[in-house]
């Protein structure tokens, strides 16, 4: 983990008006697992003060991607920077997703803008000769976003993009690929999906990891600020920085 | 290099620059240990620790607001035990003097703490948290009342040889109160300040962004209120001060050595900028060159106010 200076290259809109950064950045570049992230320090003033973490969407060679939309103060600012701007990004931190290990077919569970960790885990899982089902589900047509994933299955709430129900209830049309082949699934999304998850994962058996998200200040550890419940033990928190943001669903509360 | 003598003394403490870091926001110094290098910070104040470990606040416990943060973290901390056991000995490696900061819910276990940690003679002195604001036994019930104030002082400064600092509570009328009981009861130094209470609401669900409801201001919005606190207490008491509260450059340093305090600590701006202890170290020997201080403690207290 390093604070480093990097900089700006472009910043490219892909579907639904969703941004993509791309960051000249080698040497945090160098050592990212999918599913770490970023805390971004958008402006050299104290408006607005704290980082503001963001997952690893993709690296390529001396370059790192992330995914945002503009919701407040900050990502308004990244939207606006321009290329050669210097960046001050720490990272890599946290947790990612355990790519190795006894499965041959990575299911990936993606709401909304938990798309964002998925394009740098699709190129990892490829190249280690896993196959990939891609589950993506969003309110309407306006939040789904397929960048940088394969074998994609679509839901939305209200039915304007793919199957009408819930990404849960498309995986579920779908056990039979889930049942027929050794599979482990990966997701990131808003709550009640990985809610309803790990409520699928337990009742089925799957062996799943997922992304957290939670307020931040620090992002490696030092403030405390990021708790999240253990379901094994009951009397401390798990930071979501530092022991996550990806957990085995079976590890956490959510 | 030059013959800038950046070294200061809190009492009977002396460190090597007047830059510590503060309570709750170095956790016990590994972290920060990958970011700077601790043997050149002047020393490091650990998270409040309790006698028994604490779990602390369920989430939201943080919550950014205007050129600061609310936090409530609840005093989440491994307890003595554990902290003597798995924590100092990482710690010991550096070369940095180790300030331990406690909470407690009775005057007893502020004692009882303080007992077992005067042991660990890797402990240089002790910062006792009369003030924090997010817990509901203890914390802030004390900071608010002199008398206990004074007792916490008293007690503990008779099982401990080592230096004895009291941190103060901002949301009180008047802090120099406060810092002339902790100097009548024999306490070595005064830290100023802890948090300001401070709340905020989500417009839309009307329910409060912190679980805690209330929870600590920091930041540079803090800024100009510790800096009064710190100037009251030095024209009120002869006593050291540690002075704390949105200090992010070595300008905001000097501001506060002038207003009076002995050393300062670093908080909020470790989570926004990890190595700013080293650039402030460097920026402080910069102006001590350029206006010819020989001892950056000469700037303790010098203000001139007319
Ligand atoms: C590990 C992690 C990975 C993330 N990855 C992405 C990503 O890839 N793409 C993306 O667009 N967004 C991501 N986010 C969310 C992103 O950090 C917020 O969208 C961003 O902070 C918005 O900032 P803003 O200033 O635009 O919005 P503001 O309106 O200012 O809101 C941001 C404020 O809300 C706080 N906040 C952020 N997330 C939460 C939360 N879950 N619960 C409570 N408070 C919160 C922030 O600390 C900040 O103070 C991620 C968050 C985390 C924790
Ligand atoms: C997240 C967080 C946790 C804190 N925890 C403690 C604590 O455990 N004990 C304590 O005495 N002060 C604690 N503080 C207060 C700081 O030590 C400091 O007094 C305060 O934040 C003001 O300084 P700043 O504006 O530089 O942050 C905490 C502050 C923050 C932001
Ligand atoms: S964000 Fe600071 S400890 Fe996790």
């Amino acid at each position: 983990m390093v604070t480093a200076k990097s900089f700006v290259e472009e910043i490219i809109k892909i579907e639904n008006n969703i941004h993509l950064l791309k960051i000249y950045s080698p040497k945090i570049a160098s050592e990212i697992t999918p599913g770490q992230f970023l805390n971004i320090k958008v402006s050299d003033n104290f408006f607005p003060l704290l980082r503001r973490p963001f997952s690893i969407c993709d690296v390529d060679e001396k370059f790192i991607y992330i995914m945002f939309n503009i919701l407040g103060d900050g990502t308004k600012i990244l939207a606006r920077k321009r290329t050669g701007e210097e960046l001050d990004i720490l990272g890599p931190l946290g947790h990612g997703f355990k790519t190795e290990g006894n499965f041959d077919t990575a299911i990936i569970v993606a709401g909304g803008l938990g798309a964002a960790p998925f394009p740098l885990f699709t190129k990892q899982m490829s190249s280690l000769g896993k196959n990939i089902y891609s589950f993506i589900g969003g309110k309407s047509e306006s939040d789904i976003i397929t960048y940088g994933m394969n074998n994609t299955f679509i839901s939305t709430d209200d039915g304007s993009f793919g199957f009408k129900g819930t990404v849960i209830e498309l995986l579920n049309r779908n056990i039979k690929i889930l049942q027929e082949n050794k599979i482990k699934i990966f997701s990131c999304g808003p709550t009640p999906m990985l809610r309803a998850l790990k409520e699928f994962c337990v009742k089925n058996n799957f062996d799943c990891e997922v992304s957290t998200e939670s307020a931040m200040a620090c992002g490696f550890g030092i403030c405390q600020g990021c708790p999240i419940e253990s379901e094994s033990k009951k009397d401390k928190y798990l930071l979501v920085c530092k022991d996550g943001p990806v957990f085995n669903i079976k590890d956490v509360l959510i | 290099m030059n013959d800038i003598d950046l070294s200061v003394s809190i009492g009977p403490i002396k460190l090597r620059n007047p830059i510590l870091l503060a309570s709750g926001t170095v956790g016990y110094g590994n972290e920060m240990s990958e970011h700077i290098d601790l043997n050149k910070i002047g020393g490091i104040v650990t998270k409040s620790l309790s006698l028994k470990p604490r779990k602390g606040n369920p989430p939201q416990r943080i919550v950014e607001t205007p050129a600061g943060m609310l936090n409530a973290i609840g005093l989440a901390n491994v307890g003595v035990e554990v902290f003597l056991k798995e924590k100092i000995p990482f710690l010991k490696q550096f070369d940095v003097p180790l300030i331990c900061n406690i909470a407690a819910s009775s005057v007893d276990e502020y004692v009882e703490c303080t007992k077992i940690l005067t042991q660990e003679d890797f402990i240089s002195a002790f910062e006792i948290n009369v003030s924090c604001p997010n817990v509901k036994d203890g914390g802030l019930q004390f900071g608010n009342d002199i008398s206990s104030v004074g007792k916490i002082t008293a007690k503990v400064k008779a099982v401990t040889k080592k230096p004895v600092i009291i941190k103060l509570s901002p949301n009180v009328s008047y802090i120099s109160e406060f810092a002339k009981v902790v100097k009548e009861e024999g306490g070595d130094a005064v830290s100023a300040i802890n948090t300001l209470v401070g709340t905020s609401f989500n417009i839309i669900t009307r329910r409060p962004k912190i679980y805690n409801v209330t929870g600590g201001l920091s930041g540079p919005a803090i800024k100009p209120v510790a800096l009064a606190k710190v100037l009251e207490i030095k024209q009120k008491v002869e006593i050291p001060i540690i002075g704390i509260g949105g200090i992010s450059n070595w300008q905001d340093v000097v501001e506060f050595m002038i207003a009076g305090s002995s050393a300062i600590q670093l908080g909020t701006i470790n989570f926004v900028n990890p190595t700013a202890a080293i650039q402030i170290i460097d920026g402080l020997e910069q102006y001590c060159l350029h206006y010819g201080l020989k001892n950056i403690s000469q700037l303790t207290g010098s203000y001139i106010l007319k």
